[in-house]
């Protein structure tokens, strides 16, 4: 699904590196987490694969089903199945969280060449979607995150992933700022869209999370490396010993 | 002194192109009137305190300067959707074929080149006169030619609800048009009156519109300025309102060389409310200033101004704001934004928002920005896989958005909604091409 090579990054405007030379390799249908410390690259390894700016990459590729991501507007990697759930979703006043997932949808369709959805069509799975999240009426009108609360800016991302049913998910600590509850109903959300083919990169510091969406294969990122990998065992001995024993052991 | 020489000159050499119309009566008065008041000001300069950001040249030119003609294909015109009632000049001279007939239940409908010759008229307390209260402490030259040069325009008095919206259509069809309308208004007490403006008009338009609005009276107004690129256009708004009045008044300016939209607003009675709104988008050679004065004289009243522009590719944008309220006036509450959102870097926003307050228990505000598009909402927009351009006209019409929720009728917002979209598509379409 998802094949990262030798993929090297730095920032755009100074000389910071940031990726130094990752290596990753998500099957279809697999789940893989990335643990790792603050600052060690994970969230910019989404936001490179999402295609945003400011950042250069030097060397490496990521293929996406046999496509090359590194080349295409962020919005042509979104109509390829790719999908990211922000780390910090982003509110933007005065435009409707509905406009702004209708528009999502059928600008993703148009682009594969299907049908744009009609209005009450569009209406009725969004409603019943947005149930199982427990996102209501209100939430869906108002603009896009704006003064949702932390909780509720992640349920709108996983409402968005459900949306748009893209085949290669990264949620980028989707599980912060959640509380138990809403930890579960996040966690179904994600499950449901486990179908033997869709792939997940699950970007957490919790193994709260993964005892949810449990994982085939877990990464440990640090200084802008994977480390190690390894089986779910891993993110158990993080939780249990943190990041010091294996540091050390790589050190 | 130089400066005064330098006008009389230039005014000189303006009335020298232009012809008084002939007439008696009370409007030949208020004509000759004006042309002392425009006399004793000369006409703009660069130095006018008021003048320092748009050149007037232009303006003061004794001939309009060419413009070209622009067709807009098959778009449909402005508010072609609302049943309306249509009043059309072609390069300032009424077309009557083209117009309805002058009769519309709740109004009253006259063309000013008709109403002058009796010695009483209704709108004497009108023509000129709230031009003439507006002309301090800020002058402003162009509305005083306008009193005494106008060729033609509307005198309409509201007298119950009128049924349908009033609708002056201004088309331009000659390079080399110059111009010269004034409309008077009047709302009867608890009468209620929409009128909407569109078209480019000609290569140069002047115009002033005068509206008195008695006590509990509703005006609304909604303009749509052509999108003919090279036109120039100096306008004004003079609004007087009663207690318990309404005036409401909003802009969409596309395109226009230059464009000076000029609003002189009194609140006079108690409880009312003024609000004016513009919304301006220019790509490239696009001059926009509004220029707004709003007098708060009595107590409890409401005036609220939005402005946003949305300037690429060396665009400029004016505001120039007042609110002034006076002894006496308290409990006022005064809003004024002026916003713009320049897409690059060659763009630019020049703001003067001012509030003078002599009284002591008033909630006035005002607030002026200048900024970039949202990166960041932008990349977050396009990771859902909406294309780069699509996502800027749904930030650029979410910038625009609190100006156009300044309409009030859900159908005409819903034109100048489409039609800004229509123009951002086919601005993104150039910018990517
Ligand atoms: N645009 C940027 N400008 C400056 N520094 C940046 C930028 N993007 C990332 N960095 C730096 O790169 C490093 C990696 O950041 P990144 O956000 O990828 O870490 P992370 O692993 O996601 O951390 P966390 O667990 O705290 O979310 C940090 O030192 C960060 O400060
Ligand atoms: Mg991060």
């Amino acid at each position: 699904m998802l094949e990262i090579k030798n993929l090297h990054v730095k920032l755009e405007e100074e000389d910071k590196v940031i990726l130094r030379g990752i290596d990753l390799k998500i099957g279809p249908g697999e789940v893989h987490a990335i643990m790792g410390p603050n600052g060690s690259g994970k969230s910019t390894l989404s936001y490179v694969l999402a295609g945003r700016e400011g950042y250069e990459v030097t060397e490496g590729s990521a293929m996406l089903e046999g496509q090359e991501l590194l080349e295409m507007e962020p919005e042509e990697r979104a109509a390829a199945g790719l999908f990211l759930a922000f780390q910090y979703p982003v509110e933007i006043p005065g435009v409707g969280n509905m406009t702004f997932l209708r528009t999502a949808v059928n600008a993703q369709r148009k682009a594969r060449g299907e049908e744009e959805l009609s209005a009450a069509d569009f209406l009725k799975v969004v409603r019943e979607k947005a149930k199982g999240l427990k996102i209501d009426a209100d939430m869906l009108k108002r603009p896009v995150n704006v003064g949702f609360s932390g909780g509720e800016k992640k349920r709108n991302e996983i409402l968005q992933m459900a949306m748009l049913e893209p085949r290669m998910c990264i949620l980028d600590e989707t599980d912060s700022g959640l509380d138990v509850d809403a930890m579960k109903l996040v966690s179904d959300g994600v499950n449901a869209l486990r179908d033997g083919k869709r792939s997940f990169l699950v970007i957490t510091h919790y193994q709260r999370l993964l005892d949810h969406i449990r994982p085939d294969v877990v990464h440990i990122m640090a200084g802008g490396r994977i480390i190690r990998t390894g089986g779910p065992e891993l993110a158990l001995e993080v939780e249990t010993n943190g990041y010091a024993d294996i540091l050390g052991e790589v050190g | 002194m130089a400066l005064a020489a330098a006008k009389e000159t230039a005014l000189a050499a303006r009335e020298a192109a232009l012809r008084l119309p002939e007439c008696s009566g009370w409007l030949g008065a208020a004509r000759i009137s004006a042309r002392a008041r425009l006399a004793a000001m000369g006409l703009p300069a660069r130095r006018d305190e008021y003048w320092r950001y748009t050149d007037p040249a232009s303006l003061n030119a004794p001939q309009a300067p060419v413009a070209a003609v622009f067709r807009p294909g098959d778009e449909a015109p402005a508010f072609d959707g609302i049943d309306r009632f249509r009043i059309v000049f072609v390069d300032g001279v009424f077309d009557a074929a083209a117009s309805d007939d002058l009769s519309l239940a709740g109004v009253e409908i006259e063309r000013l080149s008709q109403a002058g010759g009796s010695d009483i008229h209704w709108a004497q307390g009108i023509y000129g006169v709230l031009e003439a209260r507006g002309q301090s402490p800020v002058q402003r030259p162009y509305a005083a030619l306008n009193t005494a040069y106008a060729t033609d325009g509307v005198l309409i008095r509201a007298t119950g609800r009128a049924t349908r919206p009033i609708a002056l259509v201004y088309v331009h069809n000659s390079e080399t048009s110059d111009a010269i309308l004034h409309h008077c208004i009047k709302v009867e007490a608890g009468a209620e009156l929409t009128v909407l403006e569109s078209g480019p008009a000609a290569a140069r338009f002047c115009k002033v519109m005068e509206v008195d609005i008695a006590d509990g009276g509703r005006f609304h107004h909604i303009r749509v300025q052509g999108r003919d690129h090279e036109r120039r256009a100096v306008t004004h708004v003079f609004a007087r309102l009663g207690a318990e009045a309404l005036f409401k008044s909003f802009t969409l300016t596309a395109n226009g060389r230059l464009t000076r939209n000029e609003a002189v607003i009194e609140l006079c009675g108690p409880d009312s409310v003024a609000h004016v709104a513009g919304a301006a988008v220019g790509d490239g050679d696009f001059h926009h200033d509004d220029t707004v004065f709003i007098t708060h004289a009595a107590e409890h009243c409401e005036s609220r101004q939005v402005f946003k522009k949305v300037l690429m590719n060396g665009a400029t944008g004016v505001f120039q704001g007042k609110i002034l309220v006076k002894p006496g006036a308290q409990k006022t509450d005064g809003y004024q934004i002026s916003q713009s959102l320049l897409l690059d870097e060659d763009s630019q926003f020049l703001a003067k928002p001012e509030l003078e307050i002599y009284a002591d228990d008033v909630k006035c505000s005002h607030g002026s920005t200048s900024g970039a598009i949202d990166e960041t909402a932008l990349f977050y927009l396009q990771s859902r896989g909406v294309p780069r351009v699509v996502a800027q006209s749904l930030l650029v019409q979410a910038f625009l958005a609190e100006a156009i929720d300044e309409v009030a009728d859900e159908a005409i917002a819903e034109d100048i909604r489409g039609r800004l979209e229509a123009w951002l598509a086919r601005h993104a379409a150039k910018a990517g091409a």
